[in-house]
């Protein structure tokens, strides 16, 4: 090519910089334009009062203000609280679970797939399902209370309950989904290390806590990760079961926001996206955590 | 060859679109998208046509909830020339913006202050109409004629009356009401005619438009009323937990005896199994003598969205929208009843009821959610349903339903 050098000494003098870049390219802009612009976006709605088709009229840190004074706000974080130190019970039931299973008895297959069913229906199923589970007159735990007790217990009509209804039904299909991160650990465990701790006579509980479970740190960790968000972003089973009800007792923030901004009743943008933002604060302390502790990690490698 | 071909077609599809506006074309936009009502809109339409010859008529059928979002978007973007909505302070956001179209002309050409007069006030807003209503139906209390015979029950005329009959209920075993309140709005029913019947239709618009506190003491005195029946357990229990639906089963098996509803429920009893005979229905009964008794009664509209370009047909429509017989026709198939007093009556025997009672009205309120803003109506009925369980707690109920009055109505 003694024509046309330049380009060609170009590309190839720069290739090894220039290819990371065109390759993170795609990746980079989905994820400017569907994750950081709409983020920035709701931050510069919820200074303002919208209806969503009029005129925004700017009211600073009016709907923080009012949103600090707002009952339901304290309620619904309480709730998220409540929600995310019970949805953790989702990895020991998982790792259960998977200690469980992860034999090899004849028809152990099926098991598992029964096992893992919960998480491949849909949460507006579950959500279904444990709706009636939970009716009084004629669902199987209400029989099952008044059998028991002689008295009907209306779980999802009652505020003492009514989260507590719900996260259960939300542990099904999260311990599910636990219980495959861990099986898959599991697979991957090394024999060897094992059988030198049996050699050393280690067994039972002993051996579970000081061998198998540091070899399932990695699965440990992202079962945390997807259960802390899982909990956070509880959304579809509220709405199914109990849509925040009754009198708004078992309303979670990401309901919360969405009944402000998007149901017949709000239509408030503003005051939503000011909902949004504070829950968003929340997720960033744990995601933050998250990520200090994969760059740690990777700096240890 | 093909592009002169899609060009051609292009300016002739523009060409017609052109002048079929010209040569008067209504669009309809409305949410009939059931069956019942979508085809009591296709056979209104089909008759419209019929005497109309010369006016095309384009309808854009929404989903029922999807519309409620949608028109927000359309009157602005994309106004048609006659739209569907819902009469009373449902209304008044679109007008207050200017995107309804006066249609008072349309009433007094017509003579609709007297043919539709029963609706008239909850279409006025600043002493002009704003829509033309076609259907509404009644609320009242829907009782077992026999569990009433079994009992030695007359239909109860004032509170005191029934008082004594749900007394006797809850003796025999049965709980006087029904009710399932879990998607709130069952609850607005209660409030509505206990403060119609306690304060008067006047005083509930005033309450409902924002004007007097829910501290004031007359607001608390409905829910001392209401108190008489939620604290001896005259209501069915973990009625939190259930729909409106979830409760007829009760009633059906004689486990409740009364149900305060819209006529819609009849067909649902009905389904239940209940025969025509078991079923009675009474004007919710008289609690301060000497207040005009007022009903709810919920009335779906047609409006001119002020951006619309045919607006002289659109007033046609809306004139043979109100006639007595496209009223009568159009009622028949929805199984409501027609707001024009001209219309022939009903044949069903609850309609008939319904009818006569609404007729004969002081008044007729909307229905709080449609009465009262969106945001109170959810703070209000979530209050409501609070009340239902923890009756106690009633001034915490009415100081946070205040403070959410204070913001809404600023």
């Amino acid at each position: 090519m003694p024509h046309d050098p330049q380009p060609a000494r170009f590309w190839k003098r720069n290739q090894m910089k220039i290819a990371p870049y065109a390759f993170l390219a795609p990746g980079a802009v989905m994820f400017l334009i569907y994750v950081l612009i709409p983020i920035v976006q709701s931050i510069w709605i919820s200074f303002q009062d919208w209806d969503g088709l009029g005129p925004k009229t700017w009211v600073g840190l009016a709907n923080y203000v009012e949103l600090m004074d707002d009952d339901t706000f304290y309620v619904a974080l309480k709730n998220n609280l409540l929600w995310l130190g019970l949805y953790l019970l989702a990895i020991p039931m998982g790792l259960a679970a998977a200690l469980f299973l992860n034999q090899n008895v004849w028809g152990i297959r099926l098991y598992k797939s029964l096992f893992f069913f919960p998480f491949v229906i849909s949460q507006v199923v579950v959500g279904l399902m444990f709706t009636w589970f939970y009716a009084p007159d004629f669902g199987l735990f209400s029989q099952l209370i008044k059998w028991l007790t002689g008295s009907e217990v209306a779980i999802l009509a009652d505020e003492r309950y009514v989260t507590y209804g719900i996260i259960a039904a939300g542990l099904w299909p999260q311990t599910a989904y636990c219980m495959i991160l861990y099986l898959t650990g599991l697979n991957n465990l090394n024999f060897e290390q094992i059988e030198a701790a049996r050699m050393d006579n280690a067994r039972g509980w002993r051996l579970l806590r000081h061998v198998i479970l540091p070899q399932l740190a990695p699965a440990t960790f992202i079962a945390m990760v997807v259960t802390v968000i899982g909990a956070l972003r509880s959304f579809d089973l509220v709405s199914i079961m109990t849509a925040g009800g009754p009198y708004g007792s078992s309303q979670v923030l990401s309901y919360f926001m969405y009944e402000q901004a998007l149901s017949e009743y709000g239509y408030r943008m503003g005051y939503g996206a000011a909902i949004a933002v504070v829950l968003f604060l929340i997720m960033m302390v744990f995601i933050t955590l998250f990520i200090m502790r994969m760059i740690a990690q990777e700096r240890n490698r | 060859m093909t592009l002169t071909k899609a060009l051609t077609g292009l300016a002739l599809s523009a060409f017609l679109m052109g002048t079929a506006a010209f040569a008067g074309e209504i669009v309809i936009n409305s949410d009939q998208s059931d069956p019942t009502p979508k085809k009591a809109m296709e056979e209104l339409i089909a008759d419209f046509q019929v005497k109309y010859p010369d006016i095309t008529v384009k309808w854009n059928n929404f989903d029922h909830e999807g519309y409620k979002a949608a028109i927000r978007n359309f009157l602005t973007a994309d106004p048609p020339d006659v739209a569907a909505w819902y009469a009373g302070n449902r209304m008044e956001p679109f007008v207050k913006a200017g995107l309804f179209e006066d249609v008072s002309d349309v009433w007094a050409a017509n003579g609709l202050d007297d043919q539709l007069k029963s609706a008239a006030s909850s279409m006025t807003i600043d002493g002009k109409k704003w829509g033309v209503p076609y259907t509404y139906y009644q609320w009242g209390i829907y009782y077992r004629k026999d569990l009433f015979e079994q009992n030695g029950i007359t239909p109860p005329k004032n509170w005191a009356e029934l008082l004594a009959a749900s007394e006797k209920l809850k003796a025999a075993g049965i709980a006087p009401f029904a009710i399932g309140t879990k998607a709130l709005w069952p609850t607005a029913g209660w409030f509505d005619y206990l403060d119609l019947r306690v304060n008067g239709y006047e005083f509930h618009m005033d309450l409902t438009a924002g004007k007097i506190p829910y501290t004031d003491p007359r607001v608390k005195a409905v829910f001392e009323k209401w108190a008489e029946l939620v604290k001896p357990g005259y209501f069915i229990e973990n009625h939190a937990a259930i729909d409106w639906q979830d409760a007829i089963p009760q009633m059906v098996q004689g486990k409740a005896a009364m149900y305060l509803m819209g006529n819609f429920a009849v067909a649902t009893m009905k389904d239940g199994g209940l025969t025509e005979d078991q079923i009675g229905f009474m004007q919710f009964p008289e609690i301060t003598a000497g207040i005009p008794m007022s009903e709810d009664a919920p009335t779906d509209t047609f409006h001119i969205p002020a951006g619309a370009k045919n607006k002289e047909d659109a007033k046609v429509f809306l004139a043979y929208l109100a006639s007595p017989e496209a009223q009568a026709k159009m009622n028949a198939t929805l199984g409501q009843l027609p707001v024009n007093n001209q219309s022939a009556k009903p044949t069903d025997t609850f309609l008939e009821a319904g009818f006569t009672m609404l007729s004969n009205a002081h008044a007729l309120a909307q229905f709080y959610d449609r009465d009262a803003p969106a945001e109170m109506a959810k703070a209000g009925m979530e209050g409501f349903q609070e009340f239902m369980v923890k009756p106690d707690d009633i001034d915490r109920i009415l100081e946070r339903l205040e403070k959410t009055r204070a913001k809404v109505y600023k």
